[in-house]
């Protein structure tokens, strides 16, 4: 094909490309304007808008501002991030049930969350979720490095998902001992495990906000990288990649983006695994494309789910984990269905 | 060392491969080793002649100890663990991902909710675990629970034909509906159902008797040799649909019939003594780097399997007596390092 009839080519499909991100966007604000507006108390549209521009102490006001409004920035917050890393992880990985708990984040923030509960007797939510960051952090860097030692001249994908699986399943019986044996323990453990986005204040939206920003900046950057490496290491190394510069930013992007969102919101990683098979589809296997189609995805998919699950159960709430799943699981086994996969 | 052996009689030819036997013959004498201390051990130590002596003297005060209590438990482990790590090799053959266990088939995960929502309405209509549940109740809704888990994922993956792929897609989207199903059912019930029901998702080998062991040695009985057969056709599975095709497979039912017997094999296992934690994925992947072979080898892995589960249940039982962890915890505590081990030596 020769060049003057390519640049026309190249230049419908981004068009196309910014078209589906401007829709997904709109999809997302959409999603943010339901999740402000329904709930166990239904604020008109009008209240909402004016609780966010001049609050003046209505009951609507404080609704919107103290529960919805953090619980639905924390829920794009957790969605963008998650499905971002998910992204990042099954690129990574070359493996498409790689999900963003693969490094051993979500294992990690259970285990030191409960033990410090058991140990310390910690009982303030903000406290657990630092710690909750720690152990994702710790248990991410302790994959990552055997994954390291395990593969020649840098993590393989194999070996990192081995790892991280160990891993993972170490600390899950860890913590299954400690919450056996402490019934406080399993009291927090089983409700931060089914996952939810309610009953988080501000306070921990500015908790996990950095970490998340830090993480897409990190995604972003590796986003290059990450197209020369799907074509296999040796062309990448060919094409001037310095493979395990690549591999640790992927990773410590994929860190900071589930290791923050799980240690805030709970074990949510399935959103994670299914957001790229969602996104592939629309955008083609250019990374620069699918981490921000996936995130947008993710923060939609997760505030939509949060909103099923105020209304579906009243007068209690379903935890959006538990809706995610029934809700996207079969949306992800139909769409497996229907076409041919896209493959790693 | 990747030495074969050919052995030839009268028009039937195999390739052994040395390593392999020799890692076979290891494991079972460590299983024999493993199965004899764990009849020693316990609140009553005893002798390997007071266990012997025990055993063929029906009046002796040990023949109780050992024929009721340890060896059904040791045995009921051991099958367990051996059909746990043979399932999971099949289906890692089959989805050529090391990633992939029984729960990409729904077994485990649908037994969960069963057992779980058993667990919890119990609890909750007559305030306590009956003995009636927890002996027979529990075996049956784990194995009606984990078939429906296996026969939801496989109807769901079936498209004109069965692409290992889709499968384990399909697999993935039902056990995260079944998982968070469980999780949720575990929310809503009184917390120490809850930890009663965190004992049997997390695998226990806990007051299991002879009629746990039967049900489980008679499906092994069927389902092994079954398993073996398609051998030869799980070598060729992973070269890929199209060229396995083009060597004369018939691809559809040869992998038909391994999932059926992964399925059975892990409903059965599952239903005896719940979803012990990492046995089906680790065990095979043990195997593989211990043989050096270039796919899960089955008999290596379900060898393997036993030694993991009744090594973790002798820990399970012994190291904190007399408080008894459930074996899932202790498989994945002695199975994860030693995977990790094995991944570190394997660098270069």
């Amino acid at each position: 094909m020769s060049a003057t009839t390519l640049a026309p080519r190249l230049h419908g499909i981004r068009h196309r490309r910014i078209t589906v991100l401007l829709a997904l966007l709109a999809a997302v604000v959409v999603a943010v304007v339901l999740s402000v507006t329904i709930g166990s108390k239904p604020v008109p549209l009008g209240d909402a808008w004016h609780a966010l521009t001049a609050p003046t102490g209505t009951e609507n006001d404080l609704v919107i501002r103290s529960l919805r409004l953090p619980r639905t920035v924390l829920g794009v917050l957790a969605g963008i991030a998650l499905g971002v890393a998910g992204a990042l992880m099954q690129g990574h990985t070359r493996n498409p049930l790689a999900d963003p708990g693969l490094l051993g984040v979500t294992q990690g923030a259970a285990f030191a969350m409960v033990s410090s509960i058991i140990l310390l007797g910690v009982s303030n939510l903000l406290v657990y979720i630092w710690f909750g960051l720690a152990g994702a952090l710790v248990a991410s860097v302790a994959v990552f490095a055997l994954g390291m030692a395990g593969g020649r001249g840098g993590p393989t994908p194999v070996t990192l998902a081995l790892a991280g699986t160990a891993v993972s399943a170490l600390l899950a019986a860890l913590t299954s001992a400690v919450v056996l044996l402490d019934e406080q323990a399993m009291d927090v453990f089983r409700f931060w495990q089914a996952g939810s986005i309610s009953a988080r204040g501000a306070d921990v939206v500015w908790q996990v906000a950095p970490f998340i920003l830090a993480g897409l900046v990190l995604a972003m950057v590796n986003a290059p990288g990450l197209n020369a490496l799907s074509l296999g290491e040796d062309v990448a190394r060919s094409l001037g990649q310095n493979i395990m510069w690549t591999r640790t930013i992927g990773v410590a992007a994929v860190t900071l983006l589930s290791g923050a969102a799980v240690a805030a919101c709970g074990s949510l990683a399935f959103i994670g695994l299914i957001v790229p098979h969602l996104a592939r589809p629309l955008s083609g296997p250019d990374h620069r494309w699918l981490l921000p189609y996936s995130g947008l995805i993710g923060a939609g998919l997760l505030l939509l789910a949060d909103v099923i699950g105020r209304v579906v159960a009243p007068p209690g709430e379903l935890e959006v984990g538990v809706v995610l799943a029934l809700m996207g699981a079969p949306f992800f086994v139909a769409l497996v269905r229907r076409r041919k996969p896209v493959r790693l | 060392m990747t030495t074969t052996l050919p052995l030839r009689t009268r028009g039937l030819s195999w390739r052994v491969r040395v390593r392999g036997v020799a890692v076979a013959l290891i494991g079972l004498l460590l299983l024999a080793l493993l199965m004899a201390l764990n009849m020693r051990l316990g609140d009553i130590q005893m002798s390997l002649a007071e266990v012997v002596s025990g055993a063929f003297d029906v009046h002796s005060p040990a023949h109780f100890v050992i024929m009721e209590l340890r060896l059904p438990r040791a045995l009921t482990g051991a099958l367990v663990g051996a059909a746990l790590a043979l399932s999971g090799a099949i289906i890692q053959s089959i989805a050529r991902n090391p990633l992939a266990s029984p729960e990409i088939l729904g077994v485990t995960t649908g037994a969960s909710v069963t057992v779980v929502a058993g667990v919890v309405a119990s609890g909750s209509v007559t305030g306590g675990t009956s003995g009636l549940l927890t002996s027979l109740g529990i075996p049956a809704l784990a194995l009606v629970g984990g078939l429906i888990g296996a026969a939801v994922v496989y109807g769901l993956a079936w498209r004109r034909g069965l692409d290992g792929y889709r499968l384990v897609l399909v697999g993935i989207g039902v056990s995260a509906v079944f998982t968070n199903v469980k999780f949720w059912l575990l929310t809503i019930g009184d917390v120490t159902d809850t930890g009663r029901a965190m004992v049997w998702i997390t695998g226990s080998l806990n007051s299991r008797g002879w009629e746990h062991v039967t049900p489980t040695a008679l499906a092994l009985a069927v389902l092994v040799p079954l398993a073996l057969l398609g051998t030869r056709s799980l070598d060729a599975l992973r070269f890929g649909d199209d060229t396995v095709t083009a060597l004369g497979v018939r691809v559809n039912p040869a992998r038909a019939l391994m999932i059926l017997s992964a399925v059975l094999l892990s409903a059965v296992a599952t239903a005896a003594a719940g979803p012990i934690a990492f046995v089906a994925l680790a065990s095979p992947q043990i195997a593989l780097r211990l043989t050096r072979s270039a796919h899960p080898p089955l008999l290596c892995s379900a060898i393997i399997g036993a030694v993991l589960t009744t090594a973790a249940d002798l820990v399970a039982r012994t190291a904190f007596s007399p408080i008894e962890l459930p074996v899932g915890i202790v498989t994945a505590v002695l199975g994860a390092p030693y995977l990790i081990h094995l991944i570190w030596r394997s660098r270069k």
